[in-house]
């Protein structure tokens, strides 16, 4: 079993069960963590950049291409509704792990960064017009940053950020003074890619539409790490990416309510989009085809079905518990090190830890700890006004997944306290 | 796999803790600013070059060790060096650091800058030991500015890819 029920007593006697990951079992799923780097046990920590992928994920793709690929939507034949079948049980799969309310405001793309300019397009270029403000946080990735600013330039617009404070968290006050009549937009990260903060999004969006602001999510950083309510947050887009999540990459999503999708205009045109062309006039599908013009990455979609399928097995909660675990523990050692330094200490973070240590470059130290087989990121994360803001010119990222152990921390910690020895 | 001791040798980490010839030459009759936007590396040359003939050269800016060291080492290598001289040694360590160039078997000049030959098995910190030469050889064509993406890269194949 890969979550096992233990029973934990409290300081008053008191008995509770609670759902543990079995990291062994879980470790066995993914075979790429046997791989050896330089010789060394892999060590992977970049998950922020890309999860790996467990073998039920990898058996579904063996087996889609073996035995159910054909184009879909168009023949009778029975592979064609074989792999529509499959694919559009991969859309079901998104929407209830999104707890959405119809499976027609799950959009596949390519990814986030597709599914946001999608918004850009559909949204923005029918309801921004000159002079309208559009709120961006000082966090996000340049993702959810180049779009809006494409945008402005176009239309005359205005982005407005919102700042952060030392933690990297954001400034609330500053947020709710930043509305006003010309606000149209607002378009902010769940979890921040470089620093790991988790935006307290479900006021943010009830601020927001209290002046009837509509609000995207970026989720890439926050759908692998905890469970999604978007009825509950009450976000208006949603975007996220397979192969951040143990999926392969190539796929994508982008959550919309179906209201707003219905008036926006098409991304792209092709097939797939339409209800019928002739050279006068395309009627358009409905949604979610309308915007899933051309044939769609099928196997990756029926993929991310899996990793759904896969990452529920363990519970996304017990994956949220596990990782602050990990978190916790990464902290309490990368602190205790003199002369390295945490960039982003906010009270609520998912399992990234950047840090900088004093006098060393992050690529000196990427490739210091790539000898010992540790895979971390270093650089500015796509994310440079938050490096800005932090005066530095990169960091060295690790983030974690729930395969990842206290043993590879140690590992990170070793490889530090080398690199430091080295640059002495 | 290079082993780490032998990229991050003695000589690199000193030059990168006490770099030569840091600063900036005032009126200077060439200069050049060449940055990586991949990792942030910024490095600005400055030179007199009287008679085709390096008299005298300077860097300033930030970067990783590799980046520091391969300035400040530059500096040392071609100052007093003619303009030809130097443009062959700017080849020279391209051909190293690319892996083109065979030091075992091919004559060169490079003498102690060696020591960055272990950067061709490190794709992506190729472009951290070229830029300041990178930077060298647009401050003798008068480019102000380089960058190590896009077309001023005089370096095949070692384009890096971002998250």
């Amino acid at each position: 079993m890969k979550v096992e029920r233990m029973t934990v007593e409290g300081m008053n006697g008191e008995r509770t069960d609670i759902d543990r990951i079995n990291i062994d079992q879980v470790r066995a799923d993914f075979p790429i963590l046997n791989l050896k780097v330089s010789g060394k046990p892999l060590v992977y920590l970049d998950n922020a950049a890309s999860s790996q992928m467990p073998q039920p994920v990898i058996d579904r793709i063996v087996r889609y291409q073996s035995q159910e690929h054909a184009n879909i939507h168009r023949a009778v034949h029975y592979l064609s509704e074989l792999a529509t079948k499959e694919f559009e049980a991969a859309r079901i799969k998104v929407q209830h792990f999104l707890k959405a309310k119809e499976s027609r405001e799950i959009i596949f793309t390519r990814g986030t960064t597709e599914a946001i300019n999608l918004v850009m397009h559909g949204y923005g270029r029918a309801f921004i017009g000159k002079g309208d403000e559009i709120i961006l946080s000082a966090l996000e990735h340049h993702s959810n940053i180049v779009p809006w600013q494409m945008l402005a330039q176009e239309k005359g617009a205005v982005l407005r950020v919102i700042p952060m404070n030392d933690a990297g968290e954001l400034l609330i006050d500053e947020f709710e003074a930043l509305f006003n009549a010309k606000t149209k937009f607002l378009a902010l990260s769940h979890v921040s890619n470089a620093l790991g903060t988790v935006n307290p999004v479900k006021a943010m969006i009830a601020f927001a539409h209290r002046h009837g602001v509509p609000v995207l999510l970026d989720g890439a950083q926050a759908a692998p790490h905890q469970s999604l309510d978007v009825q509950d947050m009450d976000c208006d887009f949603y975007a996220f990416s397979g192969h951040k999540m143990c999926g392969p990459t190539g796929i994508g999503v982008l959550y919309g309510k179906a209201q707003l999708l219905e008036k926006m205009q098409p991304y792209q045109g092709g097939g797939d989009m339409i209800l019928s062309v002739t050279f006068e006039k395309t009627t358009y599908n409905v949604i979610p085809y309308k915007f899933e013009a051309g044939t769609p990455p099928i196997m990756a979609a029926i993929a991310l079905g899996a990793a759904i399928d896969y990452l529920n097995g363990i519970g996304l909660s017990n994956i949220e518990a596990y990782e602050k675990e990990l978190l916790d523990y990464a902290t309490e050692k990368v602190s205790a090190l003199n002369g390295v330094r945490i960039i982003g200490t906010a009270a609520k973070k998912a399992a990234v830890l950047s840090f900088e240590i004093n006098g060393v470059h992050p690529h000196d130290v990427g490739t210091i700890l790539n000898d010992d087989g540790i895979a971390i990121r270093t650089g500015h994360h796509c994310a440079q006004p938050v490096m800005q803001r932090f005066g530095v010119p990169a960091t060295a990222r690790a983030s974690f997944a729930f395969y990842n152990t206290k043993d590879e921390i140690d590992k990170l910690v070793d490889g530090i306290r080398k690199v430091q020895e080295m640059f002495s | 796999m290079t082993d780490m001791r032998q990229l991050y040798q003695e000589v690199i980490l000193d030059h990168n803790r006490k770099p030569r010839n840091f600063g900036a030459i005032p009126g200077a009759n060439r200069h050049a600013e060449g940055h990586n936007p991949l990792c942030g590396d910024h490095i600005k040359l400055s030179m007199n070059v009287l008679e085709d003939k390096i008299e005298t050269i300077a860097f300033e800016g930030e970067g990783c060790a590799i980046c520091k060291a391969s300035a400040s080492m530059m500096t040392g290598a071609v100052k007093g060096k003619t303009v030809p001289d130097a443009e062959i040694m700017i080849e020279e360590f391209r051909g190293m650091a690319t892996g083109t160039l065979d030091l075992d078997i091919e004559a060169n000049h490079l003498g102690k800058l060696k020591v960055f030959a272990g950067v061709k098995d490190l794709p992506s910190r190729v472009k951290c030991a070229i830029l300041p030469w990178h930077t060298l050889h647009a401050a003798l064509h008068a480019e102000f500015s380089v960058s190590t993406e896009g077309e001023a890269d005089p370096v095949p194949g070692t384009t890096i890819g971002e998250e």
